[in-house]
């Protein structure tokens, strides 16, 4: 287990769940990013600015750790842009229908034992983990 | 004041994503890759997030529960129950896409930062994807229905 992080990946997790409970304790809000993006983008939408701003903050993050002098790992993604596209596809259509993601099901719904997000976080990890079985491993070899 | 309230959440969000290194791709696919537990090549980091925020988060709500939020009238929690076909097909379809790139909604938007064409095209995809289904369920499901959909995240 050369790469496993445990005190970075629980110093951020910390940080993760700090902030899911201060939105819920100073606006009275999910941190589920799903919800926060497609409030901010459908034209329908009348409550945008909250969720502006927290989508500042989250890109503001990485530009302030760039100040102080951390590197800013440049995300490292598949070649294929129709590969990127087809999963960014699958990634907005799928978290709207089944309304949330990593963070509104994965961790602010299962701190709410809530058995619809803990149905959906199992689903979306055993998907995530067959394609990468498979791309990595059946096709990718 | 809101605004500015949701702003430092997102802040600390992000830099939470930063310092557990999920705003990297890699480094979720290497926890999802479980078939190279036996080689001893897994990343179980993602885990440990998880955990953390969970048990931070848990204990938070459990104090947020018996408050009413600094600047709204009342918390909004989420009201859905149901374990339907939207839950389990809209999973399956997230976690497919995650799986292809390694990329979810928090970590994708944060990498905007990067300015990588990769990401940019990624996010312009997810809002395609995610506008596409509120029209697709806006014309599938009568009004009335269709304003009881309130979010989970």
């Amino acid at each position: 287990m050369a790469n496993f992080t445990p005190i970075s990946a629980a110093i951020g997790g910390a940080l993760i769940g700090i902030a899911a409970v201060l939105l819920m304790l100073l606006n009275g809000r999910i941190a589920g990013v799903t919800g926060v993006f497609a409030g901010l983008i459908d034209p329908l939408s009348t409550d945008r600015g909250w969720r502006a701003t927290f989508v500042l903050g989250l890109i503001a993050a990485p530009v302030s750790a760039a100040l102080l002098g951390y590197t800013i790992p440049v995300p490292h993604m598949p070649t294929s842009f129709i590969t990127v596209a087809v999963a960014g596809l699958l990634v907005g259509f799928g978290t709207r229908l089944s309304n949330g993601c990593t963070s509104g099901h994965g961790i602010c719904g299962i701190a709410r034992l809530s058995p619809r997000s803990i149905t959906a976080t199992a689903i979306f990890m055993a998907a995530a983990i067959v394609v990468v079985a498979v791309t990595r491993h059946l096709i990718g070899g | 004041m809101r605004a500015l309230a949701s702003l430092v959440c997102g802040f600390v969000f992000g830099w939470g994503l930063f310092i557990s290194g999920m705003i990297r791709p890699d480094k979720v696919l290497g926890f999802l890759d479980v078939l190279a537990i036996p080689s001893g090549n897994w990343d179980p980091s993602l885990a440990v997030v998880m955990a953390a925020a969970l048990a931070v988060t848990f204990a938070g709500y459990a104090l947020a529960r018996r408050r009413t939020p600094v600047f709204e009238s009342a918390n909004q929690w989420p009201t859905q129950t149901a374990i339907d076909r939207s839950l389990v097909g809209g999973s399956v379809l997230f976690g497919v896409g995650w799986g292809l790139v390694g990329l979810c909604p928090g970590p994708a938007i944060e990498n905007l930062a990067s300015l990588s064409p990769g990401v940019v095209i990624f996010v312009i995809a997810m809002a395609v994807g995610t506008i596409g289904h509120d029209f697709w369920y806006a014309r599938s499901v009568p009004a009335e229905q269709a304003l009881v959909q309130a979010a989970d995240g």
